[in-house]
């Protein structure tokens, strides 16, 4: 239990980067598209290395339960992500906002 | 039958869920119970609104060569895909350096669940999303982060990903 939770610590901290950065792209990215891509890291690699590391951390203490819920709770999320980001970005597009700066849009010269 | 497939993963997902409770392997009597209480119910509301969405079928999913297949790939093909792209989308958060826009792919997958798991695989993978699908000529429109041109490679979007995907769903 003693030099191993670091393990889970640097886990936890890693993906906390992912985060970090996933935050500030939504600053520095122009559209809602492009600020997308910022929310889709931080659910894949933030969130699985936070999960990992708290699974880890379960597995340390002999916690089944702690082990257990968080990679159930990472399956749901991995399949309940793409839903929602899809959802997002067809209804904006939908509802006339288009991607700028884009080099081209496929999508609104086939509406066309 | 999908209400049998509905209600088996019910009863699946029950009993991890309560994993560790007893001592009839892993769970105790109660739980093994409750979980068959349970599977019924939820088997009988999600067969009926997947049979309402026009759903049929549904055996594909207990097949243990798709399941197999399906690990194979999680683990060959897509998590390179995930940490390279990842870390890609990173450093273009940090730098700044953008050529974003909406390509077309036409991935020539037949069934709707192909195209299912390769449209939630490419939304996934930072630095493309699926932004809408032509169900009829079964293409998929993807907004891409760092586009190299206007007619980017269908590869450049998404690797090997649809003959994963037609390996697994298809």
């Amino acid at each position: 239990m003693s030099g191993l939770v670091l393990i889970s610590y640097g886990l936890i901290a890693f993906g906390m980067i992912f985060h970090a950065l996933g935050a500030i792209s939504l600053f520095r990215f122009p559209d809602v598209y492009t600020r997308m891509h910022g929310t889709t890291m931080i659910t894949t690699f933030g969130s699985i290395f936070v999960i990992l590391g708290v699974a880890f951390y379960g597995f340390l203490a002999n916690d089944f339960a702690l082990a257990a819920h968080p990679l159930i709770a990472l399956a749901f999320l991995l399949l309940a992500a793409p839903a929602s980001s899809h959802a997002t970005a067809r209804a904006a597009h939908r509802s006339g906002v288009y991607p700028k700066p884009a080099i081209v849009d496929r999508l609104r010269e086939a509406e066309k | 039958m999908l209400f049998f497939v509905c209600a088996f993963f019910s009863f699946v997902l029950y009993l991890i869920l309560t994993a560790g409770s007893g001592n009839i392997g892993l769970w105790a009597p109660e739980e093994i119970a409750l979980a068959f209480i349970f599977a019924v119910p939820t088997g009988l509301i999600a067969s009926r609104m997947l049979s309402a969405l026009g759903f049929k079928g549904g055996t594909a999913f207990l097949s243990p060569r798709r399941w197999l297949l399906f690990f194979i790939y999680i683990i060959v093909s897509f998590i390179p895909a995930l940490v390279k792209a990842n870390l890609d989308v990173a450093m273009r958060v940090i730098t700044g350096k953008i050529n974003p826009g909406i390509v077309k792919i036409s991935p020539k997958l037949k069934t709707d669940f192909g195209m299912t798991m390769l449209a939630n695989s490419i939304t996934l993978t930072p630095g493309t999303l699926s932004v809408s699908i032509d169900d009829k000529k079964k293409e998929l429109y993807i907004h891409g982060i760092s586009l190299s041109g206007k007619d980017a490679p269908i590869s450049e979007i998404c690797g090997n990903f649809p003959e994963w995907a037609g390996r697994v769903a298809e």
